[in-house]
């Protein structure tokens, strides 16, 4: 299934583009990257090399370099050709840099050559973790993929249209919030299967509703300002009035929202990773198989810091930058800047 | 300064803008004499609610006044005053009533509670005491059903009522100085009538001295003894109510009152004050006023205004006015 | 005090009136309970008549609360009326379906008080006054558009320069201009102003008071003003009508009703404004206490509370909109089958 990777990798990189182009174009849009490339510069580069691994994992082809231990119709990513997992390994534990096996002392392969060590298995601690950044770009990116749009669409219809379709949308949003989240999340996933695109479906459905009701109520105050309604006036028909009026003034809560959604879903997949429901290869499948290595003696700690580390420092830049972007992007603050 | 109740000299409050700070108050100076109204006029961005923060100096961060700037109220000099003093200053010297009484107002207390706190912070009195004095203090005021109203929200009360409550909190310390902000823009016509008709009556019976800060000629017709109209954080004339209004010298007075459709005068095109209010930071050097004035002439632009004496009491900051004044 | 003929009730008849409203009535539900059924309601327009001769300007003055900011919202149904009828040009706009009243949206506009909620902060001035251009299909092109919005900019008195500036970059009285030019762009018969220099400071209404007079004077607009300030009544208007708790109480002339007010409450009401005459000070009349709540109105004359002049009938009937020497006055003292 390579060519959902590279499928995947491809649309980002055109949409990323397009997106760019047009918000050259918007002065409002320029300002606020200028201000935000200003403020953030260390947390915007952290994040795009994080960024650009994860594209460079999910960018796969079949063939080229007879590797031993590689079947010949399987698809490896640029980091797989990097590390060459199947060879780069050893028998079980190494620590960072060690020459020698953990347990028992024997010699290594890669004497000095496995920065973070090895884990269980053998196989590169570095190289596992760095494999990691594209399942969290995943569980972040997908899943407000599906969220954000219909927490709009239900937060944006229930506000701008109040009467029924508000009581209906409230009934929802209560009703799903009433349910605890994680056993609704559970049952989905059992219910649909552990794959990657599963699990990030029910994240989806089961963490609409918070921005929902942001949007909601965004939406009624909106709804009653007097662009709006000066835009009725002038005989502007409702969904035109919710493209050009609403959303784009709603754009920086989304923007906001996005940011501390990611973190937040991020760090839930580490959760359903304790509960055995993980994704394949996250950082919480790791921080969870690491589990028993810290009440050994002599601790083995490299996998769990690495895998936590990776996670950190993640969150960490992302909510720096969600934090610069909601002074930026502050509707009043555009009157200070003035 | 001598014998005045509140003595402002050279009064510059400054705010960081980009390359430095630039002043919102820029050298103004005043006097209130005890028992005396002073209007301190102007629109919008002039400064005069800045002065007023001042000089109970409440101006907030990164706001400033400057060094070199002095405030005397009875003798005292206010910006050397320690934290204690000064809030023993406030209430109980100077008193402040605002534009919008219920951001003041405490939503989630009794108006009763909020005056019967700021009495017993000030004075030693039991709680049935203390309520008994609240409750007359709202019978002064003209609020109907007094004993009653002790215990309504502000959310309950009218605009105009909740004014009067702001004038009741403010009565209970009887302050010497009154700082008015705007206290009547937010309110109905007919209820603004018998709010300043309030404050007149209790401004003569305290013998209080008020600082009434407003953009309204007509208030200030009503309750000013003296007048001074401020523009770009600076003076630009000064004098009794009856050499301003009556016979203003600056032509920023003059164009402002001319340009106040009143009921008086029908028709017609209304004096206009060309060009609007340089924002913040981008004020002329020289003369504030020189982008709009119709008498600008050559010195205007370069040179700042000094403040030529008309008379005793009627001053005016004008190259244009020191030009016709005879030595 | 006698009621005169029944006829010729507008004093100039030879302008006919380009608006007509007719008992508008707009409640709103005020609920509560579990169930939210409708307890009561906030009767914010209650019975409204008014007459808008073409080209002339009329006033519609009040204190807040008194329902005028909706009557100038009904009349666009901005707000949904109860009852009534608008008449513009013999057609009733409250019974036209959505899709019908359209095009009339084109003939009646409205520029509202706040100038900073006005305008979207994320739209160019441009793409603001061309809104309406592209809402009717006014332009043929993007072009044309650019072009017209140039021409409306420099119509009021904004350089055209400036257009692909953002409103946050603008003052006040620019941005109610702006306002203004969007509201002109499709080229409307009625403006409705909503208390549109109450926000400005006094210097600049002053500004967009003349400019509003002399776009009247040039394209021949029908002004319906919406303030508190009888000050600006008094400049601009030609009739006024002063309304009272979601009721018109009297409406005229506006120099005959300045000049010699009947209805107690325009009497409160001209009384209260402080004057600027150094030897009227301390005159100033009012109406004592404040207004009551529009979800629980006086019986009788709203008014009977508050008034100076209350008698016997107040407290019980409520007074009809009388004729009385040329003008319309709701009061029982004007009344000669009440008042003997």
């Amino acid at each position: 299934m390579s060519w959902v990777g590279n499928a995947i990798v491809a649309v980002l990189l055109v949409a990323g583009v397009f997106i760019w182009m047009r918000a050259r174009r918007n002065r409002l849009w320029r300002e606020a990257m200028a201000a935000l490339a200003r403020r953030r510069r260390f947390a915007l580069i952290i994040l795009g090399l994080y960024v650009a691994v994860g594209m460079l994992d999910a960018v796969s082809w079949v063939g080229g370099g007879g590797v031993q231990g590689v079947a010949a119709s399987e698809a490896r990513s640029v980091i797989d050709r990097i590390f060459k997992p199947s060879v780069f390994r050893e028998k079980s534990y190494s620590a960072p840099f060690a020459s020698a096996e953990f347990v028992g002392g024997a010699a290594l392969t890669f004497p000095g050559r496995h920065v973070l060590g090895t884990d269980i298995l053998g196989d590169d601690v570095l190289y596992k973790t760095l494999k990691g950044i594209k399942v969290a770009l995943l569980i972040g990116g997908l899943t407000c993929l599906v969220l954000i749009p219909l927490a709009l669409l239900f937060g944006v219809s229930a506000g701008y249209f109040g009467g029924r379709i508000d009581d209906v949308v409230f009934f929802v949003m209560s009703t799903l919030a009433s349910i605890p989240n994680l056993l609704l999340l559970i049952a989905l996933i059992m219910a649909l299967g552990k794959g990657t695109l599963q699990v990030c479906f029910a994240l989806g459905i089961t963490g609409w509703v918070g921005l929902s009701r942001l949007t909601r109520a965004e939406t009624l105050k909106l709804r009653e300002l007097e662009y709006v309604q000066a835009a009725r006036a002038l005989g502007v028909s409702h969904p035109t009035i919710v493209l050009r009026h609403i959303l784009p003034n709603l754009s920086h809560l989304v923007i906001i929202t996005f940011a501390l959604l990611f973190t937040g879903l991020v760090l839930s997949e580490t959760i359903l990773a304790y509960l055995g429901i993980g994704l394949d290869g996250s950082w919480g499948r790791m921080i969870d198989q690491a589990r028993n290595e810290l009440s050994r003696d002599p601790v083995i700690w490299w996998t769990i810091a690495a895998a936590s580390a990776a996670l950190f420092i993640l969150v960490l830049c992302v909510n720096l930058i969600a934090d610069a972007l909601r002074d930026i992007l502050d509707p009043r603050t555009l009157r200070e800047r003035a | 300064m001598n014998g005045q109740l509140l003595g402002v000299e050279d009064l510059t409050v400054t705010f960081p803008a980009r390359g430095g700070r630039t002043p919102v108050v820029d050298g103004i100076s005043l006097t209130v004499a005890p028992g005396e109204v002073l209007a301190l006029v102007g629109e919008s961005g002039c400064g005069k609610s800045m002065t007023a923060l001042a000089i109970l100096r409440l101006i907030a961060k990164p706001g400033r006044i400057e060094p070199g700037s002095r405030i005397v109220f009875e003798g005292r000099e206010v910006l050397g005053l320690k934290v204690t003093q000064m809030r023993a200053l406030r209430g109980a010297g100077i008193a402040m009533i605002f534009q919008e009484p219920m951001a003041s107002l405490n939503p989630v207390q009794t108006v009763g509670n909020q005056v019967i706190e700021a009495l017993r912070l000030h004075e030693r009195v039991g709680r049935a005491a203390a309520r008994d004095r609240a409750a007359a203090i709202f019978e002064r005021v003209g609020i109907p059903d007094p004993r009653g109203r002790l215990d309504a929200y502000p959310h309950q009360l009218s605009g105009g009522l909740k004014q009067r409550v702001m004038i009741a909190m403010m009565l209970v310390m009887r302050p010497r100085l009154l700082i008015a902000d705007e206290p009547t823009t937010a309110l109905d016509v007919t209820v603004q009538a018998q709010i300043l008709a309030l404050l007149r009556e209790l401004q003569n019976e305290l013998d209080m001295a008020v600082l009434l800060i407003t953009h309204d000629f007509g208030v200030v017709n009503e309750l000013a003894d003296r007048v001074a109209v401020m523009y770009g954080g600076r003076i630009a004339e000064q004098g009794t109510r009856a050499e301003v209004l009556g016979a203003p010298r600056h032509p920023y007075t003059q164009g402002l009152l001319r340009s106040i459709p009143s009921l008086a005068h029908r028709g017609g095109d209304l004096e206009e004050i060309k060009g609007t209010v340089p924002s913040l930071g981008s004020w002329p050097a020289g003369c504030r006023f020189a982008t709009r004035c119709p008498k600008v002439f050559e010195p205007c632009d370069g040179q700042v205004p000094q403040t030529v004496s008309l008379s005793e009491t009627h001053h005016a900051a004008c190259h244009d006015v020191a030009r016709d004044q005879p030595e | 005090m006698n009621t005169t003929a029944p006829n010729a009730a507008s004093p100039s008849a030879a302008s006919k009136p380009l608006l007509k409203v007719e008992g508008l009535k707009t409640w709103f539900p005020v609920r509560s309970g579990v169930l939210q059924r409708v307890d009561r309601w906030i009767r914010a327009v209650d019975g409204v008549d008014l007459d808008i001769p073409q080209g002339q300007t009329l006033a519609l003055v009040g204190e807040s609360g008194c329902g005028k900011t909706t009557v100038g919202r009904s009349i666009l149904r901005l707000e949904h009326a109860r009852a009534g009828r608008v008449l513009y040009k013999d057609t009733d706009l409250l019974a036209l379906s959505r899709a019908a009243m359209r095009p009339y949206r084109q003939a009646i506009q409205i520029v509202f008080q706040d100038p900073t909620s006005s305008l979207d902060p994320r739209m160019t001035v441009r793409d603001a006054i061309a809104e309406g251009l592209r809402s009717f299909n006014i332009c043929a092109s993007t072009a044309e558009r650019t072009e017209r919005v140039a021409e409306l900019m420099t119509m009021v008195r904004l350089d055209p320069d400036h257009m692909w500036r953002y409103p946050h970059e603008f003052s006040g009285g620019q941005k109610q201009r702006i306002c203004i030019a969007r509201a002109l762009a499709v080229e409307p018969k009625l403006l409705i102003c909503d208390e549109s220099v109450s926000a400005l400071d006094v210097s600049i209404q002053a500004q967009i008071l003349n400019l509003l007079g002399e776009l009247q004077k040039k394209l021949g607009l029908t002004y319906l003003f919406i303030t508190h300030d009888l000050g600006v009544v008094g400049h601009i208007a030609d009739r006024v009508a002063v309304m009272y708790l979601g009721q018109i109480v009297e409406t005229g002339d506006v120099s005959e009703i300045f000049e010699t007010p009947k209805h107690p409450y325009t009497k409160a009401l001209l009384g209260s404004v402080p004057r600027l005459d150094l030897d009227q000070r301390g005159s100033l009349a009012s109406a004592p206490g404040d207004p009551p709540d529009p979800a629980n109105p006086p019986p009788g004359c709203r008014f009977h509370t508050r008034c100076p002049e209350v008698f016997a009938p107040c407290a019980e009937t409520p007074p009809a909109l009388i004729e009385a020497d040329g003008r319309l006055c709701r009061c029982h003292l004007y009344d000669s089958a009440i008042n003997r």
